[in-house]
């Protein structure tokens, strides 16, 4: 079975700082990674494949730094990566981002089944799969915690609020799944150094037939007008001494009416 | 074409939807509607017109008796032109977070999925959502012709209001057969635990070094009357308690009138879970603790000194 894995470089949000003066984030500089999300998917591709063979091919799009960032998808069994880091392709929105990965996909060829993380670990809006799948003309199913390969056909649970719902879908299909799903693995040193031999391939817009016009911010239909972390109004009462502190507390939270008197 | 279109597989969802698309309608001057999507569905009709909806398009088809994406999108663009709609409001349940970007695909629309805010300047929808994993909220306008959000559910409560009459349209749909076949659904066990509705959230993080020592925690819960909570390393990895016990990003969203958390260090992908909380108290021995900077009170001090000095404290 052939499965692309769509995966997604992220700024390392651990290490996110906020300007307390502005509220503005800083995300300059910030180390990269690849979604925590989008590496169970890929585990899940090179579990089926080591299970019944086949290929699993990564896209990912993002900055240059790529050429490094994906080698840890290779490490961890991916036999071939496309990556698209063309500075036309940057500040994409959500529809920009779904028609560049789409023509991607056109180009790769033959598949059976498309792999995503159900929303990615920075903004989570989880517009990828839906709209991957709308302009491929595929079947979805979102939300996935167990994937059951079949014949000619994926049987997936999808995690609902109440409900686990077990659905069987044709096959080619656009599946995103969430960190239940497996925990990846962590390439041994072995594989890490293989992974720099494996074919790396990077894309640009003559490539993939797709004009400037298409993609990046020039295409969004998105605007964001402002992104700063919210006002807190917190009291911030920290008491240092916890033989003292558990009384203070209790006064206070009676005060506040949190607790009877 | 211009009006406003809401639809959610929940009732509770779609009349919390068109109370907040009244308010923005009566604002735009644009009319409101509601699409209602098999049998059950088209029951609501009276509740949606008594909440401001002016028309309800209802359809069926077999191919909506189960999820899929795929045909919920195809239905509701089939509906959204002939209602001439321009802004159209989902709730970002599970299913609505699949339907949301497709149906937007399919109207080539720009979408803000996850809304937690709606509003109006100089006659643009504004929406606010939570950004970079919930460090920030961003306030974006869709600038396609077409608008889909998806707002977050229970956001909006309902309430009455408008005319209370509208005109039911049926609405014949044209769908190709579904892909999906539902083999089996199942509930989840209802835990006994609601974060989502306590009113006493204590939730307990890596500081707690032994299952065992969960009774210290619950008898701190039995004696506020409220539920215990945990972060993620304790249901996902751990797995002492329940996945329905995470409060987080991936996990549950609580606004309860007081949480305290114990040995936790406060990520954002915990804290983003309690922002709404009316008082944050915060134990934990690292003074540093993120989670102090979002707390209202706070002992510096290890959870199994403090917690049995407060129990004793309560109980006096």
């Amino acid at each position: 079975m052939d499965i692309i894995v769509c995966m997604k470089q992220v700024i390392d949000l651990e290490q996110l700082r906020i300007k307390p003066a502005t509220r503005q984030p800083v995300v300059e500089g910030l180390p990269v990674l690849l979604g925590d999300f989008e590496k169970c998917a890929l585990e899940e591709a090179v579990r089926i494949k080591e299970k019944g063979g086949g290929k699993v091919t990564v896209v990912a799009a993002g900055s240059g730094k790529l050429q490094d960032t994906i080698k840890e998808a290779l490490a961890i069994g991916a036999d071939e990566a496309v990556i698209l880091t063309d500075p036309v392709f940057q500040d994409s929105d959500a529809m920009g981002s779904a028609r560049l990965l789409a023509k991607t996909i056109a180009k790769i060829g033959a598949y059976d089944m498309i792999l995503l993380g159900d929303g990615s670990a920075d903004n989570y809006s989880g517009e990828i799969p839906p709209r991957l799948a709308e302009l491929l003309g595929l079947p979805q199913v979102g939300g996935v915690r167990e994937i059951e390969v079949l014949d000619g056909a994926v049987r997936a649970t999808r995690d609902l609020e109440d409900a686990l719902e077990v659905v069987e879908v044709d096959l080619p299909a656009v599946v995103a799944v969430t960190s239940e799903l497996n925990t990846p693995r962590l390439p041994p040193l072995s594989a890490i150094l293989k992974a720099g031999r494996k074919p790396l391939h990077v894309w640009g817009p003559d490539d993939l037939g797709i004009a400037a016009d298409e993609v990046g911010a020039a295409a969004s239909v998105v605007e964001v007008l402002s992104n700063l972390a919210p006002v807190q109004d917190r009291k911030g009462i920290i008491f240092e001494d916890p033989e003292e502190g558990v009384g203070k507390l209790v006064k206070a939270l009676q005060q506040e009416g949190a607790l009877e008197e | 074409m211009s009006g406003i279109l809401v639809y959610s597989e929940l009732e509770s969802a779609t009349l919390g939807l068109l109370t907040k698309g009244r308010e923005l309608a009566a604002e735009l001057g644009k009319p409101l509607a509601v699409a209602l999507l098999g049998e059950e569905a088209v029951g609501w009709k009276d509740a949606c017109f008594a909440h401001g909806a002016g028309q309800a398009f209802v359809a069926n088809d077999p191919a909506l008796d189960v999820f899929q994406a795929a045909a919920h999108a195809a239905a509701l663009a089939q509906i959204v032109a002939r209602a001439e709609a321009d802004i159209i409001l989902l709730s970002s349940t599970r299913r609505g977070r699949e339907l949301a970007p497709r149906l937007a695909q399919k109207l080539s629309a720009g979408c803000v999925t996850d809304a937690i805010a709606l509003s109006l300047q100089d006659g643009q929808l504004v929406v606010e959502r939570r950004a970079l994993g919930g460090n920030t909220i961003s306030a974006s306008v869709i600038t396609s012709p077409r608008q889909i959000v998806s707002v977050m559910p229970k956001l909006f409560d309902a309430e009455p209001g408008g005319s209370g009459e509208g005109e039911v349209i049926e609405v014949a749909l044209e769908l190709e057969p579904s892909a999906t076949r539902l083999v089996e659904r199942r509930s989840k066990e209802a835990g006994a635990v609601n974060v989502e509705e306590a009113e006493v959230l204590i939730c307990v993080g890596r500081g707690l070094a032994d299952e065992g020592d969960l009774s210290l925690i619950q008898d701190l819960a039995d004696a506020l009357g409220g539920v215990v909570g945990c972060t993620r390393p304790l249901s996902h990895d751990n797995h002492w308690l329940s996945e329905d016990q995470m409060v987080g990003l991936s996990g549950k969203v609580s606004s309860p009138n007081l949480y305290i958390g114990l040995g936790l260090s406060g990520q954002i992908q915990h804290t983003v879970g309690i922002m709404d909380a009316k008082l944050i108290v915060a134990i934990n021995s690292d003074k540093n603790a993120p989670i102090f900077r979002v707390a209202d009170y706070g002992i510096v001090g290890d959870l199994y000194q403090v917690v049995p000095r407060l129990l004793e404290q309560l109980q006096k």
